[in-house]
């Protein structure tokens, strides 16, 4: 299980996002996990190797690189990332939950051929009644854990720059001993923009939850405008929660 | 999520693309991260361990190091190569967008055949004409930004075999020695050639789709 099969995982939750999900899916595939494998990873390569210290006192160098370095920002970023992507987990796994009941409505209805079958598992969803909660659920969820690290990240290195030279003063180093980082022009470089890139997919997805709230409401007032229209197409209309229910509840 | 991933997404860009487009994409790929990541990153590997300064002063090395090397040259490649591919993106979801209005006319009741719509090649014509042409203006521009940022970063495109560095905690002036120099300035100018090259098909890309359309809207006015 690597970042490629996650990007599998994620790819089939692709199909049942709004627009702007899929642009902000876009943004932490290209923009952060890429990055982050092709660039931040080899920049960040040898970290404790050429971290240096000014003292041939053995083990100041490992105690003065655990203490400005309690955990590295290249695993603070995979776990950031890896706990950003995942509530779309959720909203597949509800996607897949409304595909089931389709499918057993499917049979006990006596429309149980192959082809209907493929059809339950292509049609896209559509975001309302318990998945758009769902859905929203997983949107909050996001935001919530982006503000999360980029917290952590400002508490323990703050404002996001990279020294050159740390002072240790931590057992066994004798007294105050001058420590250089290895590279921190170039880490503060991809520190900034992995931050940049962060803020980008808040944005994005504040404005996914505006979007979606926004078009509840607006199918709300509709509904209560003209509550006989039924919006929507024919396969819309077949496979609405509404729709299910009654049928189900005609067989029982 | 590596650069084989990148190919497999901009592969379903080419469909949609011109020839000329196609031929650039296929530049990117073969001579650009390609060779990037079978040759240069191996070039560029020992960058730190290697540089090697004439001094015992512990961090002297560390410092001279970020003092000249502010981002490594592969770290700049990788996100041009990012920055540059990425636009094509906009054209792919311009194309998805156009197939959804499709599928949900068909959907509502007019006549579309579905196979027909699936493997039906998207011309470059109205919207989409302003969406292909903006992605090639940007990369056009991002293309340009990295060259000048490579330029303005290593006072021209040359890697010195030796440089002098005064930096705090260096005493007075050190020398300091790069690793394989000439490797990675041969390197450098493969690169900017590529470069130039993906440049110029852009640019002539762009003048086809600008002749095209002028050639379409006379012939529909006469």
């Amino acid at each position: 299980m690597n970042w490629a099969g996650l990007y599998t995982v994620l790819s089939g939750v692709n199909r049942h996002s709004t627009a702007i999900g899929r642009i902000w899916l876009s943004v932490i595939f290209i923009f952060r996990i890429m990055v982050l494998v092709v660039a931040a990873e080899s920049v960040w390569g040898d970290e404790k190797s050429a971290f240096t210290c000014n003292t041939q006192q053995p083990g100041c160098n490992s105690v003065c690189y655990d203490h400005f370095f309690p955990i590295s920002h290249i695993r603070l970023w995979a776990l950031q990332l890896i706990l950003v992507t995942t509530p779309a987990l959720l909203v597949a796994m509800h996607v897949a939950y409304q595909q089931h009941q389709e499918k057993k409505l499917l049979v006990l209805t006596g429309h149980a051929d192959p082809k209907h079958m493929e059809e339950v598992k292509k049609h896209k969803m559509r975001i309302a009644g318990s998945l758009w909660w769902t859905y929203v659920c997983s949107v909050v969820f996001r935001l919530l854990f982006e503000a999360v690290f980029m917290y952590i990240f400002y508490m323990l290195y703050p404002g996001y720059q990279m020294m050159r030279l740390v002072k240790c003063e931590a057992y066994p180093c004798p007294n105050t001993v001058d420590c250089f980082i290895s590279r921190p022009t170039e880490k503060t470089i991809f520190t900034v923009f992995m931050l940049v890139t962060s803020s980008v997919c808040i944005i994005l997805n504040m404005a996914e939850l505006v979007y979606l709230v926004v078009r509840a409401c607006a199918r709300r007032s509709q509904h209560h405008s003209n509550p006989s229209s039924g919006k929507g197409s024919f396969y819309g209309h077949k496979h609405s929660s509404e729709y299910k229910q009654n049928e189900i509840n005609q067989l029982l | 999520m590596d650069w084989g991933t990148l190919q497999a997404v901009l592969g379903g860009v080419n469909k949609h693309s011109t020839s000329i487009g196609k031929i650039w994409l296929t530049v990117l790929f073969i001579f650009r991260i390609m060779i990037l990541v079978v040759a240069a990153e191996r070039v560029w590997g020992d960058e730190q361990q290697d540089f090697v300064c004439n001094t015992l002063q512990p961090g002297c090395k560390n410092v001279c190091y970020d003092q000249f090397f502010p981002i490594s040259h592969i770290r700049l490649w990788a996100l041009q190569l990012i920055f540059v591919s990425t636009p094509a993106l906009l054209v792919a979801m311009h194309v998805a967008y156009t197939r959804h209005e499709k599928k949900r006319r068909f959907r509502n009741g007019e006549k579309i055949d579905i196979e027909e719509l699936k493997n039906e090649k998207i011309h470059i014509r109205g919207p989409l004409w302003w969406t292909y042409t903006s992605s090639i203006f940007f990369r056009i521009v991002f293309e340009a930004v990295f060259m000048y940022v490579f330029y303005y970063m290593y006072d021209g495109y040359q890697m010195p075999r030796l440089v002098k560095c005064s930096a705090w905690p260096c005493p007075n002036t050190v020398d300091c020695f790069v690793s394989r120099p000439t490797e990675k300035t041969t390197f450098t100018i493969f690169m900017l050639a590529v470069s130039g090259i993906c440049m110029m098909l852009n640019l002539a890309e762009l003048c086809y789709l600008v002749i095209k359309i002028c050639m379409k809207e006379s012939r529909k006015t006469t």
